[in-house]
């Protein structure tokens, strides 16, 4: 009790040096805390991919097309439960800064490859029935006020022309980390268009979305599909979901490896800064500790000292932090959109915050206690004098 | 050793070592101090006074020779039973007072009880008494800086013998204060001496403070000099 009191004094002994480590403490929390929810928000939809999907595109790249007609081909494979595929539409809602991923699906198969997109059974139905309605995501929905039966116009930038989506159903996600961003259309409502306009770009599809009886039979079935294609004019190259959405990440790999680089020397620049705070702290009570030596304190009761006082102030400043990251990641959601469609602080994050303001708080304290726990009385002493 | 002795130092040298060079400051020193005595340490700056006392009061270790203190050899003690032998029996007194500024005096004389199993209730009893027996019941709720100087040694005193050690120590106790209020001091170590029976082995270069000593113990170059009654 005595000791808590005697750091709790010592603590805010000099308020405004005291005050202005935090700051820095709260500064570099909530940076750290916000740079590691741009990289976890860059890999959500790694995480919300399913372990029973696979996705088929061509072995060439991306951006080239497959048959539509490798469909029934792939339904017929042994293992595969169920088949869809996809569209990338990259259209432009109203102005480009208003950026959301928008597919062009087979509603009935995608739908059911996606269980965690809920919508009512009145809203699939209104959806499969108009081959110009959409359905979208929530989150979507709300960041443009967006309701049932509302006309989206969407200009095409893949596909010419503007092309308008009336909102059948707005789903919502099963999980946290299901996304809640996108516009989904019928496939066959641009394939149409294409036949009439664009002839030799009709009929042909992103990518396959493979529905899958057991997840460890990805790979097996993954060699099943690339092998019946093997050879032809559209090879193909089929990988987990997760595999898929991790090579979308690894694109920007540096980037992110230079972000939590920089998250991690934000926290490292506090630590020296926390530990010459602690050490000039150590310096001028040099009387003090051995004074308290002198009296009878064993070099135990120094350290304790020095440690409780670093790691309250860093685990005061770490909470602050914390709890100012929380508002801040709201307004830079709101801000990036969906460019990065669930940015919100983690409770892993929290604790890594947390976490990392102990760790500072430790190493601070860890030599000038060191230091301390050793100083001459008599030394110490004369440091009064 | 004297049998009556409280304090019993013999052959005792210290040396520090600077910079490879070994510089005695004390040499082949023999001292006696009954129980209940109060000893001035007097001497030129630099005669090892304050030496001598930092070995009686256990914050410093010899270089060689033994210092019994009531029956033990404190030179032999590890950091930690010396620690706890210096909580039990010496209280001390320093020139600049080092009272911990961010506690109120009664926190202050509360410091050495903390080493203590003491309750605290008991433990106010005594502070409340060490702080009646300085004059400073008054100012116990006071912080170090609201006080004088004279009032901080006061604090200093009440922390010294609260926990009623068998030796107090005091370097320089009215170096820092006025004649006046350094006479208040002088008055207060005489009255615990006389009244309570502490031995106590003060360091001090003023005579006139020393003349309150039943004792003066002259130091010069390390080697004791003169040992005559006050």
């Amino acid at each position: 009790m005595f000791l808590f009191k005697l750091l709790l004094k010592n603590a805010f002994r000099h308020k405004l040096r005291t005050g202005l480590t935090m700051v820095g403490l709260v500064v570099a929390i909530c940076a750290f805390g916000l740079l590691r929810t741009i990289v976890s928000a860059w890999y959500a939809g790694v995480e919300s991919s399913s372990s029973t999907r696979l996705v088929t595109r061509s072995a060439v790249s991306l951006t080239f097309s497959l048959p539509q007609s490798y469909a029934g081909r792939i339904k017929a494979i042994d293992g595969v439960t169920g088949i869809s595929w996809s569209n990338w539409f990259g259209g432009i809602y109203q102005e480009p800064r208003n950026f959301f991923p928008q597919f062009a699906v087979d509603p009935q198969s995608y739908l059911a490859l996606y269980p965690e997109y809920q919508l009512t059974d009145e809203e699939k139905l209104a959806f499969y029935r108009d081959r110009k309605g959409c359905v979208v995501g929530k989150k979507l929905a709300d960041k443009f006020g967006w309701k049932l039966g509302d006309v989206v116009p969407i200009k095409g930038t893949i596909y010419p022309g503007t092309w308008n989506f009336a909102i059948r159903g707005i789903w919502t996600g099963a999980e946290a980390s299901t996304d809640e961003n996108q516009l989904l259309f019928h496939w066959a409502y641009i394939n149409e268009t294409l036949r009439k306009r664009l002839g030799n770009r009709a009929d042909t599809v992103g990518v396959y979305i493979v529905g899958i009886n057991e997840p460890n039979n990805a790979a097996l079935i993954s060699q099943r599909i690339d092998t019946a294609f093997k050879n032809s004019l559209a090879e193909t190259l089929t990988e987990t979901e997760k595999a898929f959405q991790l090579g979308f990440v690894s694109m920007s790999e540096a980037i992110l490896v230079a972000i939590q680089a920089v998250s991690f020397i934000i926290v490292v620049i506090i630590m020296a800064v926390m530990a010459n705070t602690m050490t000039m702290t150590a310096r001028e009570r040099l009387a003090e500790y051995a004074t308290l030596k002198a009296l009878g304190f064993p070099p135990e009761f120094v350290v304790k000292l020095l440690f409780g006082e670093s790691l309250l102030i860093a685990l005061l400043g770490g909470l602050l932090g914390v709890l100012l990251t929380l508002p801040l990641a709201s307004g830079f959601g709101a801000v990036v959109g969906s460019l990065l469609p669930r940015f919100h602080v983690s409770a892993g994050t929290m604790a890594l915050q947390m976490g990392a303001a102990l760790v500072v708080g430790l190493v601070a304290a860890a030599w000038p206690a060191w230091k301390m726990s050793r100083i001459d009385i008599v030394q110490g002493l004369r440091h009064v004098a | 050793m004297s049998d009556e002795a409280l304090i019993c130092i013999r052959g005792l040298s210290k040396a520090y070592t600077r910079a490879d060079q070994q510089i005695p400051v004390l040499l082949n020193i023999d001292l006696d101090v009954p129980a209940g005595d109060f000893v001035a340490l007097m001497g030129p700056s630099g005669s090892g006074k304050s030496t001598l006392l930092n070995l009686i009061a256990g914050i410093d270790k010899p270089s060689s020779g033994s210092i019994h203190i009531g029956g033990v050899d404190i030179a032999t003690l590890s950091e930690g039973a010396l620690a706890d032998w210096r909580a039990a029996n010496v209280g001390f007194i320093f020139q600049f007072y080092n009272l911990m500024p961010v506690l109120t005096a009664f926190e202050n004389v509360e410091l050495p009880l903390l080493l203590t199993s003491l309750s605290s209730r008991q433990r106010k009893q005594h502070v409340q008494a060490a702080l009646e027996m300085v004059r400073l019941t008054d100012r116990m709720d006071h912080y170090p800086n609201e006080l004088s100087g004279g009032q901080q040694q006061r604090v200093a005193i009440a922390r010294a013998l609260v926990s009623d050690p068998t030796l107090i120590v005091a370097d320089e106790p009215t170096g820092d204060l006025d004649r006046h209020t350094g006479e208040e001091v002088l008055s207060l170590l005489d009255n615990l001496n006389r009244s309570l029976g502490k031995t106590i082995v003060m360091v001090t270069h003023d005579p006139k403070a020393a003349s309150r000593a039943r004792r003066m113990v002259h130091l010069e170059k390390g080697v004791l000099v003169d040992d005559m009654p006050a």
